[in-house]
């Protein structure tokens, strides 16, 4: 890459005392993309928003904004602004007042007009022209928001740090909070990154998606990559939902493997790390990827359990004997009235290709404690 | 359990209603009424040894307020930077400092200052050059410090109350929008903590206004309108006396009413 990165992370790592918040990190967060930083409660990436924003200091390592060390670097000399989660708007001052308060510490100091004229734009820009005068207390929910939005881009940084900025909003506001930040990104053109643990906020809103666990980055790249070729079991059962079949490494034949389940079907995976002949390993296999059929063909039989029907698609919960209960999802076209009803017997087939075999010796069971650590101290 | 409550509050108002009922006393004796009048106001703030009591206190008051004001505002800040253990260890010593009685207070800060001088006087005299070296001795300056020091406790805690129900991503959000620690400060955090530094003043200046105890002891040969009400009394109840009590009773009341609102203004948002 020859373009300088926005944003820079160089082997950082952060202790707050005993606990390590995040550990080891590269990252290269490249220029004027929507970033997403997701990951559960505790996985370090609200810590990482916080070390570019310079409210902590890493323990180790680096920290770039484009391309400059920030070390020692106090957050009111960073060319970066932040939207809180609580959106930490200034209760003793009016909307204007909140906005215009950046640029009124510019030295040399900036024309009363041009502020004035600079709030005033920004205030259209997030739709809220007019609001000048009001006070804090007298928006709502998703103005305040707004106002917040404001309060970082009339600043003109060079990246937007959002801390769950949506997560306080009812669910039809936030839909619409989200297509507007995607929309203002796009205009302004500057880097956007997003502290999320809502994976579909994250798949849907961003260009890049840097799934975070344990304090690691466990994998970096389009939302489509992360939900297709998700890097790791952790990945691919906490982006999405999908079906986890546990079995055994039978057999290897170049980028796949034949893994016998519990009940003894052996079906033929693509492996993402090298894996070898009776390793313990879980199968991922998307609900969408299974394809329900008649009886008497598909590499699974079943009895259907449950139905979910939503109009464009249908979710089925089916009992297959010896391995559990599956997670389908079928499109449903219009006039096919080939549902499924619950009780029925069901073959279950799935596209070549789209089982994931992924070793299943992982450390979840560490990471979920260092977690909790983390989340107490975040 | 009603008749119970009704005298408790008839001991406790009853008193206070008598006083300022017989302020407007037109007769001589603080025992009988005999008609209204409000002779006893003029005659009480024409009186010179009132008034002069009057601006004494007055201005132990305000200065005493002013620096416990100052200085609690400034401890309060800076004990939300030290380790919870030293923080325990201060809010239990501000927490004592208000419930010891007044009278310990005045007698140790009494015996405090005599030594204090006996220690500094000689010190001053054998440096001056000329025979009338300065003598520090008990007046004005000894009551403000020893109001100023009880005060300056109270400020703390109230200042010290507001101060940890700030939101910190307030300060946060201004350093992330470039204003510096200082800037910060004057446009965020004094505003959000006005109204407690206010209402710490007031506090401040009402228990001062009113105090005898402390004042007494440390007064010297200062007169403050407390001391010089009890030293009248001993010459007996008059109506003037009732007629100073009024009006140190409506201050004080006024204060105190003006500090609780001081308090419940702008609330930091949840």
């Amino acid at each position: 890459m020859t373009a300088v990165p926005d944003i820079e992370f160089r082997a950082v790592t952060k202790r707050y005392g005993a606990v390590t918040a995040v550990s080891g990190i590269d990252l290269a967060i490249p220029p004027s993309a929507f970033v997403a930083l997701l990951g559960p409660s505790g996985c370090g990436k609200t810590t990482c928003l916080r070390m570019i924003g310079g409210f902590e200091q890493p323990s180790e390592g680096q920290v770039l904004i484009r391309g400059r060390d920030m070390a020692g670097t106090p957050p009111y000399r960073r060319p970066v602004n932040m939207v809180f989660q609580q959106y930490a708007l200034f209760p003793h001052l009016d909307v204007e007042e909140n906005i215009s308060y950046g640029l009124r510490q510019a030295r040399p100091r900036l024309s009363s007009r041009e502020i004035a004229l600079r709030a005033g734009e920004a205030l259209s820009m997030v739709q809220l022209a007019g609001y000048g005068r009001r006070k804090i207390h007298e928006l709502s929910g998703g103005q305040q928001q707004r106002v917040a939005l404001a309060r970082a881009l009339v600043n003109k940084p060079a990246v937007l740090l959002l801390d769950e900025p949506l997560a306080a909003l009812d669910k039809k506001l936030r839909t619409d909070m989200q297509i507007e930040l995607q929309n203002l990104q796009r205009e302004i053109g500057i880097t956007f990154v997003l502290v999320t643990h809502d994976q579909e906020e994250a798949l849907s809103m961003s260009d890049f998606v840097c799934v975070m666990n344990g304090g690691r980055v466990v994998q970096l790249g389009q939302p489509s990559e992360i939900y297709d070729e998700p890097a790791d079991l952790f990945v691919a059962d906490f982006v999405g939902k999908t079906n986890l079949l546990s079995g055994k490494v039978a057999g290897l034949s170049g980028d796949l493997v034949d893994v016998a389940l519990a009940d003894g079907t052996v079906i033929a995976a693509r492996k993402r790390v090298p894996l070898s002949r009776g390793e313990a390993v879980s199968v991922s296999l998307r609900p969408e990827s299974l394809r329900l059929s008649a009886p008497g063909s598909g590499a699974f039989k079943g009895i259907v359990r449950n139905r979910i029907f939503l109009g464009s698609t249908a979710e089925y919960a089916i009992e297959v004997q010896g391995i559990g209960s599956l997670l389908a999802k079928a499109d449903h076209v219009m006039g096919q009235g080939n549902l499924f009803k619950p009780g029925e017997p069901v073959a279950i087939g799935f596209a070549a290709g789209a089982p994931l075999a992924f070793p299943h010796a992982n450390n979840n069971g560490t990471n979920q404690r260092e977690d909790q650590h983390a989340e107490i101290l975040s | 359990m009603r008749a119970f409550v009704v005298a408790v509050f008839a001991f406790l108002y009853l008193p206070i209603a008598l006083v300022v009922l017989f302020s407007f006393n037109a007769g001589h004796h603080a025992s009988e009424f005999t008609g209204f009048s409000a002779q006893w106001y003029g005659k009480a703030l024409s009186n010179p040894f009132l008034v002069e009591a009057l601006k004494n206190s007055l201005f132990i008051a305000t200065t005493s307020a002013l620096l416990a004001a100052f200085c609690g505002t400034a401890a309060a800040l800076g004990l939300q930077r030290v380790g919870t253990r030293t923080r325990a260890l201060f809010d239990a010593l501000l927490g004592a400092a208000i419930v010891v009685p007044g009278v310990v207070i005045g007698i140790s800060t009494l015996v405090a200052l005599v030594q204090l001088f006996a220690v500094v006087n000689p010190f001053l005299a054998s440096l001056w050059p000329t025979d009338q070296p300065p003598r520090l001795s008990l007046g004005y300056g000894s009551i403000i410090a020893a109001h100023g020091l009880f005060s300056m406790a109270l400020v703390t805690m109230i200042v010290g109350t507001r101060l940890s129900s700030l939101d910190r991503n307030l300060v946060e959000a201004s350093s992330d929008l470039y204003a510096t620690p200082l800037t910060t400060f004057r446009s965020i955090v004094l505003p959000q903590i006005m109204p407690a530094i206010i209402a710490g003043f007031l506090l401040a200046f009402t228990f001062s206004f009113d105090d005898f105890i402390i004042a007494f002891f440390v007064a010297g040969a200062q007169t403050t309108l407390p001391i010089y009400v009890f030293a009248s009394i001993r010459r007996g109840v008059t109506p003037e006396i009732n007629a100073i009590a009024t009006i140190v009773l409506c201050a004080s009341v006024l204060l105190v009413l003006l500090a609780q609102w001081q308090l419940g203004r702008r609330k930091p948002s949840p």
